[in-house]
């Protein structure tokens, strides 16, 4: 193999102090995971139990990003249910034999709690019980929890992977499994690569339910997401064993992911580079082209996926940018940890956050490139921030070599695009308090 | 408990931060969890707003319940006033936050800001967006608004519009250039663009002119009944409730009617004989209350269009769109649920739909046009250019929109002479759509990409052909029923089938075909 990427200069962020501050989060909740949980599981239907807000945030989230056919519903709760006029168990009930009976092609139900059903303590656990013995075999329901006061974005994901972890069966097989939903075209060079390493492995979660996944003692698992904690701890309560890596982004982070799983399946070293050295160089090549305009440039993230540090590693080390802050929702050092090494020192490193604090710092700073949700996005560029929409990192293909060159392109794109715009004050300017003014009618062809 | 795939309609709090948005110096405080911030993109992404709505959520976890979720509250409205200093606030709860009770207006009462703080009562599980809207901004009207002394010129508020709505934007610059043409001025436009200090005199006004009775009804007959300000009732959408509105606001003013009419087009573009191919179109409309009442009149009245059906989601408004409907004899349909108005819609086979963008999914599926008339909003409804529903220019942008969709003129006669044409056939949907025409299927029935319906995956296809209720087609008259253009075959095998029920006929056959279509000759 030739030129690795420079060593970092210091000793990495695992130890770095973390900023920890606590305010307004501006952050979506876990149910929004729902919008491509459902078109991953082929067969899953995703059933929200909760408030008109659950329904209007996923149609919402949904609206801005795709709007086809959902498996995806919620039971909004009503003031009976409330009042405990109605038992919410029997509505819930109701509603489930209404919506199987309606769509007899669904094999996984998950009844997704939220905040209001948490508040008023719904036991959805006790409903997907009952209702997999009512349906079996044709149906099985499982429960997990979206709630925005218990999960953050991404963290729904892991919710309900993490919830499916306990029902697979056993299985002594050594195997390897990669966990987190990646599209399809990704996932299967990630397959094809471990192939040519003469490795084959099993993806959770499969596209249908019938796949006949196990798991157990010989399962060596390898995450494809860093926000799969509780997903994480699921899967080594039954015996698997998770093998600690970068994560997959760049040619980098591609590299040694693959080599950490090569190292434990005992994957030659001739192998390894017959099977990476080719996409490692396109990879290479491609990053080379759409890091151009990234170079030199500093880059300032808001807490959105988890996501962050990870690409902060990638950003810093493999396309030459200067991270001001790092924030992410959560920091779990046991999965970004190998990440952290890697992270040249960062000013700031933040876990939570309160987002006027965090904005003060982001105006102070003036980063080159903002990565922030959606409320934020217009009104930093209003500012004359350049942003990226952490929400694209969610949904674009960006893991592993060929998509490379594509993750460096949706960060250079905003960049590129700033420079390109030839705008007389391109900056909306800052004094109009809301879209078209008054004053901006038609006023040319009046009398 | 009720199963909901797509809402018409957000929460209430949603309605309320319409208000906020739309206002300046104003500020909101939700108790509510991190999730609720979603509702922000709703501004900045499909309104494409370049400020943050100016609301500020506490955002508590599950470890702050029962815990400190009310210092939590007073907390962030503290840091809110001294970071933002409104000149009032606005204080209330998400669906979550009613639940643990906190009572965020009497928590705002005790700490005593230098500012009014108004409390909102929105409830999260009965009520909507709309209500929301409406009620937050009498609330804010019936707090700051007091009696004042008339300007010395008549003037009028316009009441109303809001954030993220359909069409305000321009729909204010229309209004305004309606009233002052006939002399009179604007005092204030609330919420968008008021501050609490022009809510303050609003009283100054001679009368309310009530643009949008969704979000502002409340606040008008208030302000009808305490600053005795009378209001207007007729939404100036379309050319004759253009003139209806015109002839109100002078009987209200005391001035002499004047409409310039030199810039509507809509009344000759009707005229005109291109526009012969849209007489009797069956139209199915529905939106909010007003946006779909509006329309029913324009699409009989001014574009020759014959409505088949009528309804909207707000129930506020029920009453009067029930009592419309009746007059244009068809059923209304008020509902809030979307597979409903999707099975009125197959049933009716329109050959239209003047809806919102919910609807615009449903033709997509059934591969029938749809233009958009009303809130619910998308990022295509805040279009860069002026393009009001209102006034003169509202009516010349109706025309323009409604007619867009559908086939044109000559071309529904060419398609019918060449329909076999590799290129130009019926399938192919209107040609000036591009590779993007709707995806109409050979016998008009569901379209090929299933697009937003639970039934989508379950129902097994149509077969589209032989069934209808009892009734058999036999093949010559299926091959025959395939001939029809297929912007009308829906329709016709409809007819057919409705025809044979009608005559007791079990097998339908080429006869039968045109004997119904002799029936229903117009």
């Amino acid at each position: 193999m030739t030129e690795l990427a420079p060593p970092p200069q210091s000793t990495g962020c695992r130890n770095a102090p973390i900023l920890k501050q606590r305010g307004q989060r501006e952050v979506f909740c876990g149910l929004t995971g729902i919008i491509w949980l459902h078109r991953k599981m082929q067969d899953a239907f995703f059933l929200v139990v909760g408030s008109r807000t659950c329904a209007h945030l996923l149609q919402s989230a949904a609206g801005v990003m795709i709007f086809a056919e959902p498996r995806f519903g919620t039971a909004i709760l009503e003031e009976t249910d409330l009042a405990g006029l109605a038992d919410a168990q029997l509505e819930l009930d109701r509603v489930v034999d209404e919506l199987l009976a309606r769509r007899p092609d669904i094999r996984q139900l998950f009844l997704v709690g939220s905040c209001p059903s948490e508040v008023i303590k719904l036991d959805l656990a006790r409903a997907a019980e009952r209702m997999t013995e009512r349906h079996a075999p044709s149906v099985r329901v499982l429960n997990f929890s979206g709630s925005g006061i218990e999960t953050t974005f991404t963290q729904g994901e892991d919710a309900c992977l993490a919830s499916m972890v306990p029902v697979l069966p056993a299985t002594d097989e050594r195997q390897l499994l990669l966990v987190g939903a990646l599209p399809d075209v990704v996932e299967e060079q990630a397959l094809s690569l471990l192939a040519q390493m003469g490795v084959s492995a099993r993806v959770l979660p499969a596209p249908r339910a019938d796949s006949d996944l196990g798991i157990g003692e010989n399962t060596l698992f390898a995450l494809t997401q860093p926000f799969l904690g509780d997903t994480h701890a699921a899967l080594e309560r039954r015996g698997a064993r998770h093998i600690p890596a970068p994560f997959p982004f760049g040619e980098e982070g591609t590299t040694a992911w693959l080599r950490a799983i090569g190292h434990e399946f005992g994957v030659d070293e001739d192998i390894f580079a017959r099977a990476t050295e080719a996409p490692r160089a396109r990879a290479r090549k491609a990053i080379a082209q759409a890091s151009d305009a990234l170079r030199g440039k500093s880059i300032f993230f808001f807490p959105d996926s988890q996501l962050e540090i990870p690409l902060a590693r990638f950003l810093t080390r493999e396309c030459g940018m200067e991270a001001v802050e790092v924030g992410a929702p959560f920091i779990h050092k046991g999965i970004v940890g190998p990440d952290l090494d890697l992270l040249p020192e960062v000013p700031t490193l933040s876990e939570g956050q309160d987002v006027d604090l965090q904005l003060d710092r982001c105006r102070a700073a003036r980063p080159d490139l903002t990565v922030c949700g959606l409320g934020l996005a217009n009104p930093l560029e209003a500012e004359g921030l350049a942003t990226k929409w952490a929400i694209e990192l969610v949904f674009t293909p960006v893991h592993f070599y060929e998509q490379a060159g594509d993750l460096a392109g949706l960060f250079s794109r905003p960049i590129r695009r700033a420079d390109m715009l030839a705008l007389d004050g391109s900056a909306a300017s800052p004094g109009q308090k809301y879209p078209g003014g008054l004053g901006s009618g038609p006023h040319a062809g009046r009398p | 408990m009720k199963l909901t795939v797509w809402t018409y309609e957000g929460p209430p709090h949603v309605g309320a931060m319409r208000v906020a948005t739309g206002m300046k110096g104003l500020h909101y405080v939700l108790h509510a969890p991190q999730g609720d911030t979603y509702a922000d993109l709703l501004f900045t992404m499909i309104e494409r707003r370049d400020h943050r709505p100016p609301v500020t959520y506490t955002t508590f976890q599950a470890r702050d319940l029962g815990s400190d979720t009310a210092d939590l509250f007073k907390k962030t409205l503290q840091d809110t006033y001294e970071r933002f200093q409104p000149e009032a606030l606005i204080v209330g709860a998400s669906c979550t936050a009613e639940l643990i009770q906190d009572d965020p207006g009497g928590m705002a009462e005790n700490i005593g800001l230098p500012v009014p703080t108004i409390p909102l009562e929105l409830p999260s599980y009965q009520r909507k967006e709309n209500f929301g809207a409406d009620e937050t901004f009498f609330q804010i009207v019936k707090a700051l608004a007091r009696p004042a002394e008339r300007t010395a010129q008549i003037s009028a508020n316009l009441i109303g519009p809001t954030a993220l709505g359909f069409r305000h934007r321009d729909d204010i610059t229309e209004v305004i250039t309606l009233l002052s043409d006939m002399g009179i001025s604007v005092n204030v436009v609330a919420p968008m663009t008021a501050s609490p200090s022009d809510i303050a005199r609003m009283g100054a006004a001679h009368f309310n002119v009530l643009m949008y009775p969704e979000t502002a009804e409340s606040a008008a007959r208030w302000m009808e009944r305490e600053l005795g300000q009378p209001y207007t009732k007729t939404v100036p959408i379309g050319v004759g409730a253009t003139r209806d509105f015109v002839a109100e606001v002078a009987k209200i003013a005391e001035v002499a009617p004047y409409l310039d009419e030199s810039r509507l087009r809509l009344p000759w573009y009707s005229k005109s004989v291109d526009s012969t191919y849209l007489t009797g179109k069956r139209v199915f409309i529905f939106g909010d209350g007003t946006h779909a009442m509006a329309a029913a009149r324009v699409a009989r009245d001014e574009m020759g269009f014959e409505v088949v059906g009528l309804g909207c989601y707000n129930r506020e408004l029920a009453r009067s769109l029930r009592k419309l409907a009746k007059a244009y004899g068809v059923e209304a349909t008020i509902t809030d649920d979307y597979l409903e108005v999707e099975r009125v819609i197959e049933a009716l086979q329109p050959e239209m739909i003047l809806g919102t963008q919910m609807e615009r999914h449903i033709g997509k599926r059934l591969g029938i046009p749809c233009a958009v008339i009303s809130a619910p909003v998308h990022v295509q409804d805040f279009p860069a250019r002026y393009s009001p529903q209102m006034g003169i220019e509202g009516a010349n942008v109706l025309f323009d929109t409604w007619v867009h969709p559908l086939v044109m003129g000559l071309e529904e006669h060419l398609l019918h002479m060449f329909r076999d044409d590799f290129e130009f056939h019926d399938a192919a949907g209107p040609s000036h759509h591009g590779g993007h025409a709707p995806a109409a299927r050979g016998d008009g029935g569901a379209a090929p990409r299933p697009a937003a319906s639970p039934r989508d995956i379950s129902d097994p296809e149509k077969t589209g052909s032989e069934v209808g209720g009892d009734v058999i087609w036999l093949s010559d008259a299926e091959k025959e029923l395939k001939k029809i253009p297929f912007f009308v075959r829906g329709k016709a095998r409809r007819n057919t089938e409705t025809f044979a029920t009608m005559k007791g006929v079990s097998e339908i056959s080429v006869d039968t075909l045109y004997e119904a279509k002799a029936h229903y000759a117009r």
